[in-house]
This record gives structure tokens, C-alpha cells and sequence, in this order.
């Protein structure tokens, strides 16, 4: 038999599998399609999920993703506020092998796009027809001054979920009476719009219970944030004068902090905190720049099928894209990827292809049993996602609407990760 | 009119898109760059972008979403403070009504412009202008920033046979909230509801009967087919 690159691949994945995950099927049907997917979160998941289940077998899945229990990002800030147990944002993938995803417990760390395949940390080399990119987000290298990675053990980003969020948890619980919690909030675009002002909410919540005297400050290079004036209404009623939020035109956004010292310098005036939460600006994850399909920051698509802009046989969806209107969050990685995984079945094997339809709702918590939402719907223009039409929840709602409100969003996260994960 | 004409074309159109390659649903305002060129008519009076100032008319930072006679500090005419007061907000039709014939809008607005009377210059200067105001990617309450064909089909919806398949599409959208399994936490199961009730539904919260503003949302940009699919995929949902 000739031993060409495809069928040396097709070799090379499956001695791979047999010895770094004896539970994965051996990869043996040749003749069938191929798609790989990147990070098994709200994009990767699902997409990897609705692919296997509605081709039906036709197509082999098979899902990249390094952790064996992945830890939402949405409802985390609930856990920091002592809504939520760590445990009930945690999710295996049983559910997604059940519905005959192929689900592979390892790094990506290439992506030969004239090849196509992907190189596995583990050393495996995966063939795909289709690739799908959804590994969220990384931090841009700098953008804080003072902050590196190798800073996170003292002042936490807690913006990728799991042990991140135990360390900022654990730090609000043990400051000291009257200490100050310190914010430094990302610069637009960024993951999950009003995810910051979730969070202090849920911090200001735990304070105003423990340590009401202690204080929140927090530096923003924006002038202005999403859901503002939810957010600031909830905290002047509920948590009076701890917040103080310090935009753009204050200097927020020319900050410097040192990790050893505990210090936050806000347009050159130096405090001393006891919790700095830094959430650096941010980039796609970085298999998309490993893979030469960014521009930027991010990786552009093609908002009808989010194809990437640079290769079409790549899919890219969620926080990693570029893709127009829709905010980063985990239910817009969630629409992307139905529409994703359609128009993949389309191309390989041939079904109805329908047109895209995206939407996206972010409910916030801003203290016990009051819940805010902002959502819209969104079509694919030549150009983007384009948003079309949308509502957002009003000041001086009544208490029946906003635990109505946060209600909901509890039966939503039962139903999201429900989709993502299977059952 | 124009919604008159949509509505006749988008029966067939509907048909079509379900057997070819992924179709545009929405149009993107205009060409942002020609706007540019567009926008001479209105520089001599009006400043946009990093450190716009208000002069003889107000900076157009943010025009969209913002209240008629809105922007604090500015002298506006008594007839933008009332069409404000009115319950004016600055979006891309109304907008669009003002640059075709000022004067129409606003009787005694001071902005002393004919108007622009071709549809290409006002949706390109559109275009440009929604550049400058709220990312919706960044606060996703900002206004829209693309056209969504208005969908008027004929009464005898409850008459249509739903096509599962294609429910069974579209349905993935209600599982993101409302879970396949029919569980009932927080959000209402919508399995196994019989086809007219589940039809009924969809329709009260299409022309906002019903007040759940997600559900508007949902069902405002579905067809009646689309409804109909949904109802018989649901119903037969094992």
C-alpha cells in the first residue's frame, strides 16, 4: 500500500488514541467526513454536539479540549457572590461521547492549514474536513502595566472560570474590615460586556453581609459600560456609597499595579488594596494565531456561516471571533454555533442549509432576587452579524419582575448547558 | 409600500433559501466610506469622532439612541426640545425620515439643509454616522445597525402544515432557554403542546400581546411557516 500523507494521518491518529485515551473509539472510518473542534465551551461544545447529532453518523466529531471538567464562565460571578456552589458550574463531557462525539483530553498547539490537520500537545496528528476554532479568550501580553500571567496568584483575573474564581472568592471573604476591593476593567471588545459590573455587584453583595465598611473601587478605560444604568441605580439602592467607579474621564484607564507590593496606581496616585482584580484587555485564544487566521486581536468570519475570512474549510465562533454586532458571551457562541454546524453538515454532506438566525440575551445579578437582562436578535449581512432588534430591562423595575427576572436566568442556565453538554 | 412589496416577495424567497447556500436575512445600512463623502453636505455645521465639539450644531457623537434635542449644553430649537420631550430617540428611520426633508420632522428645527432626497446618499451618510455611536458588540443595548425585512403574510396561518424538519431546525434556538427534555425551571416547557395553542402563542408574542419581552423578540422575526414548523416539531417531540 502507498504511503501517502492522508493515510499515514489516519495511522498517526489512531496508534495516538489508543495510547493517550484508551476510552476514544479508534478513528477507522476513512471514508467519512471529518471535522475537528478547538475548546469545548459554548461554542465548541455545542457546535461539536449538534454536528454529531443531526449528521446522524454521517460525519466523524471530534473535540480538543484540555480540561476534564470545564467550569461555565456565566454564573461564576454567582458562585464569587455565594449564589451559586463551584460544583453546579462544573460539567463533564459523558454527555457529549453519549451523543457519539469523539471527546479528546488535550492541548492543540498547531494547525497545518495546507495539510489540514491539527497537532495535539500529546503528539497526536489529527486530519479534519472542517475545523472549528472556539477556544475563547486569551490576555493581550502588557496591557495592564505591572501584570503578567505570572501575577494571577496574587491579583486573579477569575475571567476564565474554575480555580481563578476559588482564588478571588476566597481573597473577598478574607479582607480585612473596611478593606478595599480593587477592579481593573478591560477596554473594549472583551468577553461578556456586563460581566465586570456582575462581579462587583456579587462582591459589594458578600461585603454588605461580612464587611460593610470595606470599599470598591474600580478603574475603567471606558466612558461608559453596558447596562450602566442598571447597574448603577442597583448599586446606589443597594450597596450605598461602596462603589466608586472611576471611567475614562477620571484617568481610569492609565493604571499600573504591583502584585508584591498589593498597590493599584490610578492616574498616578498610588492606594494600597487588599484585592485587585485584574481583567487585562483580551484576544482570541491562542490557536487562532497559531493558525495565521487572526487580524489583530481576533479572527475574522463571514457572518452567514462563520467561515473564517482566511481559510473556509475554518469555522471560528464565540469570544475568539470577529464577527460584528454580537457581544463575546456564552450565549452567543451557542447561537453561532447551530449556525456553524449546519452550514458544516451543508458543505460535507450535503443537507438543507437554512438561513442564519443569531440571537444572544445577558442576564446580570445585581443582588438577591434582582435580576437585569439585555438581549437582541441578529442577522448576517455582506459585512457582519448584524444586530437587528433587541430590549433591555428598565430602572425602577418592581421586585415581582426582577426575581421573575433572575428566575429566569436560572432556567436558562439549566437550559444552555443542557444544549452545550447533552444529558 | 415598500413593506407591502417585501411581504408579496418573501413567500417564494422563503421557499428557495430552504435548498440553496446560506442567505442574507438583513441589510447593512450603506456604504460607510461613500457616506463620507456625503457627509461635506454636513461637516460645515456638525463635528464626529475623537474630540467632536458642538458648534453651530451639536456634535453627532452617539446620534443614535440619543433623545431628540438631547445632547446637554446645546441650544437646540424649541422644536427638537418638544419632539424630545415627545418621546423622539434619534434612530435609523427616524433619522432617516429627518435627512430626506428636515422641515417634515421637526417644523421649526434651526438646521437650515434641503434634505437629502436620494435614498443611496442618506443610507450611505447612515452608514457613516452609526460608525460613531454605540458597538452593540460592546454594549449590546445600542441601537441596530442593519435593515430587517418586515414580515406581513396573509390570515390563514392556523391552515399551513408545519415542516418538522425545519422546526426541528429553528428549535434549536428555543433550547438554548427552554430545555428539549421539557423541564420546567424558571423557564415554561414548550413540549408536546398541541399545534394550535403552541401557533396562537407565537403569534400573540409576534404582535406583543403577550409582554415577555425575550419571547417578542423571539417570535417577532419568525414567519408563519416558521411558527407552524416549530409547532410540529414540538408536538411530536418524543
Amino acid at each position: 500500500m502507498p504511503l501517502n500523507r492522508r493515510t499515514f494521518m489516519v495511522k498517526g491518529v489512531a496508534a495516538a488514541t489508543v495510547l493517550s485515551a484508551p476510552h476514544v473509539r479508534a478513528d477507522n472510518h476513512a471514508g467519512k467526513p471529518k471535522v475537528v473542534v478547538i475548546g469545548g465551551g459554548a461554542g465548541g461544545a455545542t457546535a461539536a454536539r449538534y454536528i454529531a447529532k443531526d449528521s446522524k453518523g454521517e460525519i466523524d466529531v471530534i473535540l480538543v479540549e484540555p480540561s476534564r471538567m470545564y467550569y461555565t464562565c456565566f454564573f461564576s460571578n454567582l458562585y464569587i457572590g455565594g449564589f451559586r456552589e463551584l460544583s453546579s458550574i462544573g460539567h463533564s463531557y459523558g454527555g457529549l461521547t453519549k451523543g457519539g462525539v469523539n471527546v479528546v483530553h488535550d492541548w492543540a498547539v498547531g494547525v497545518d492549514r495546507a495539510a489540514k490537520t491539527v497537532s495535539l500537545a500529546g503528539g497526536a496528528v489529527l486530519n479534519y474536513d472542517r475545523l472549528v476554532l472556539s477556544p475563547g479568550i486569551d490576555f493581550v501580553d502588557g496591557a495592564v502595566p505591572g501584570w503578567d500571567v505570572t501575577s494571577q496568584n496574587k491579583m486573579p483575573h477569575a475571567y476564565k472560570a474554575g480555580s481563578q474564581s476559588e482564588l478571588l472568592k476566597a481573597q473577598v471573604e478574607s479582607m480585612p474590615q473596611g478593606g478595599t476591593f480593587a477592579m481593573v476593567a478591560p477596554p473594549n471588545p472583551f468577553r461578556c460586556p456586563p460581566g465586570p459590573y456582575e462581579r462587583i455587584s456579587m462582591v459589594a453583595h458578600v461585603l454588605k453581609e461580612t464587611n460593610p465598611t470595606a470599599k470598591i473601587i474600580i478603574a475603567d478605560p471606558k466612558p461608559k459600560f453596558s447596562k450602566m444604568a442598571l447597574f448603577q441605580e442597583g448599586w446606589a439602592d443597594n450597596y450605598s456609597g461602596m462603589v466608586d467607579w472611576i471611567g475614562e474621564e477620571f484617568g481610569g484607564g492609565n493604571v499600573e499595579v504591583n502584585a508584591d507590593e498589593m498597590t493599584l496606581s490610578i492616574d498616578g496616585e498610588v492606594t494600597k488594596v487588599d484585592v485587585c482584580n485584574v481583567i487585562p484587555a483580551m484576544k482570541a485564544g491562542r490557536i487562532c494565531e497559531l493558525a495565521g487566521i487572526t487580524e489583530g486581536n481576533w479572527a475574522p468570519v463571514h457572518a452567514a456561516t462563520m467561515q473564517s475570512r482566511v481559510d473556509e474549510n475554518i469555522h471560528v465562533l464565540g469570544d475568539a471571533s470577529a464577527q460584528g454586532d454580537m457581544p463575546k458571551s456564552g450565549f452567543s457562541a451557542n447561537s453561532q454555533a447551530k449556525v456553524c454546524a449546519m452550514a458544516v453538515r451543508g458543505a460535507l454532506t450535503g443537507s438543507k442549509v437554512f438561513p442564519a438566525k443569531f440571537s444572544n440575551t445577558c442576564w446580570s445579578l445585581i443582588d438577591t432576587d434582582n435580576g437585569v437582562k439585555v438581549g437582541a436578535t441578529y442577522e448576517a449581512t455582506d459585512e457582519k452579524i448584524a444586530k437587528v432588534d433587541g430590549f433591555i430591562s428598565s430602572t425602577g423595575e418592581d421586585a415581582a419582575l426582577r426575581k421573575a427576572t433572575f428566575e429566569e436566568s436560572v432556567g436558562w442556565y439549566a437550559g444552555i448547558t443542557a444544549d452545550m453538554f447533552g444529558s | 409600500m415598500l413593506a407591502f412589496l417585501t411581504s408579496q416577495i418573501r413567500m417564494p424567497a422563503l421557499a428557495a433559501l430552504l435548498f440553496v447556500a446560506p442567505q442574507l436575512a438583513a441589510e447593512d445600512i450603506g456604504d460607510a466610506k461613500a457616506g463620507t463623502e456625503v457627509w461635506e453636505h454636513c461637516s460645515a455645521c456638525h463635528q464626529i469622532g475623537q474630540g467632536a465639539t458642538s458648534g453651530i450644531g451639536p456634535h453627532l457623537n452617539g446620534i443614535f439612541g440619543r433623545a431628540a434635542g438631547g445632547l446637554e449644553g446645546f441650544d437646540y430649537s424649541k422644536g427638537l426640545i418638544r419632539e424630545g420631550n415627545n418621546g423622539l430617540v434619534w434612530s435609523l428611520d427616524k433619522l432617516d425620515a429627518y435627512l430626506e426633508n428636515p422641515k417634515a420632522l421637526v417644523s421649526d428645527t434651526r438646521m437650515s439643509f434641503d434634505g437629502l432626497e436620494t435614498k443611496k446618499e442618506r443610507d450611505d451618510i447612515l452608514a457613516f454616522l452609526r460608525q460613531f455611536s454605540d458597538n452593540p458588540q460592546n454594549i449590546p443595548e445600542a441601537p441596530p445597525t442593519a435593515r430587517t425585512h418586515e414580515i406581513v403574510l396573509p390570515p390563514e396561518v392556523l391552515a399551513i402544515v408545519g415542516d418538522s424538519e425545519y422546526g426541528e431546525y429553528l428549535a434549536s434556538e428555543c433550547t438554548t432557554c427552554h430545555q428539549i427534555d421539557g423541564a420546567n425551571e424558571g423557564i415554561p416547557s414548550i413540549t408536546h403542546w398541541p399545534q394550535e395553542d403552541f401557533v396562537v402563542a407565537m403569534h400573540a408574542y409576534k404582535v406583543k400581546v403577550r409582554p415577555h419581552p425575550v419571547m417578542q423578540m423571539m417570535a417577532g422575526r419568525l414567519t408563519d411557516e416558521e411558527i407552524a414548523a416549530l409547532a410540529a416539531y414540538f408536538e411530536k417531540l418524543e
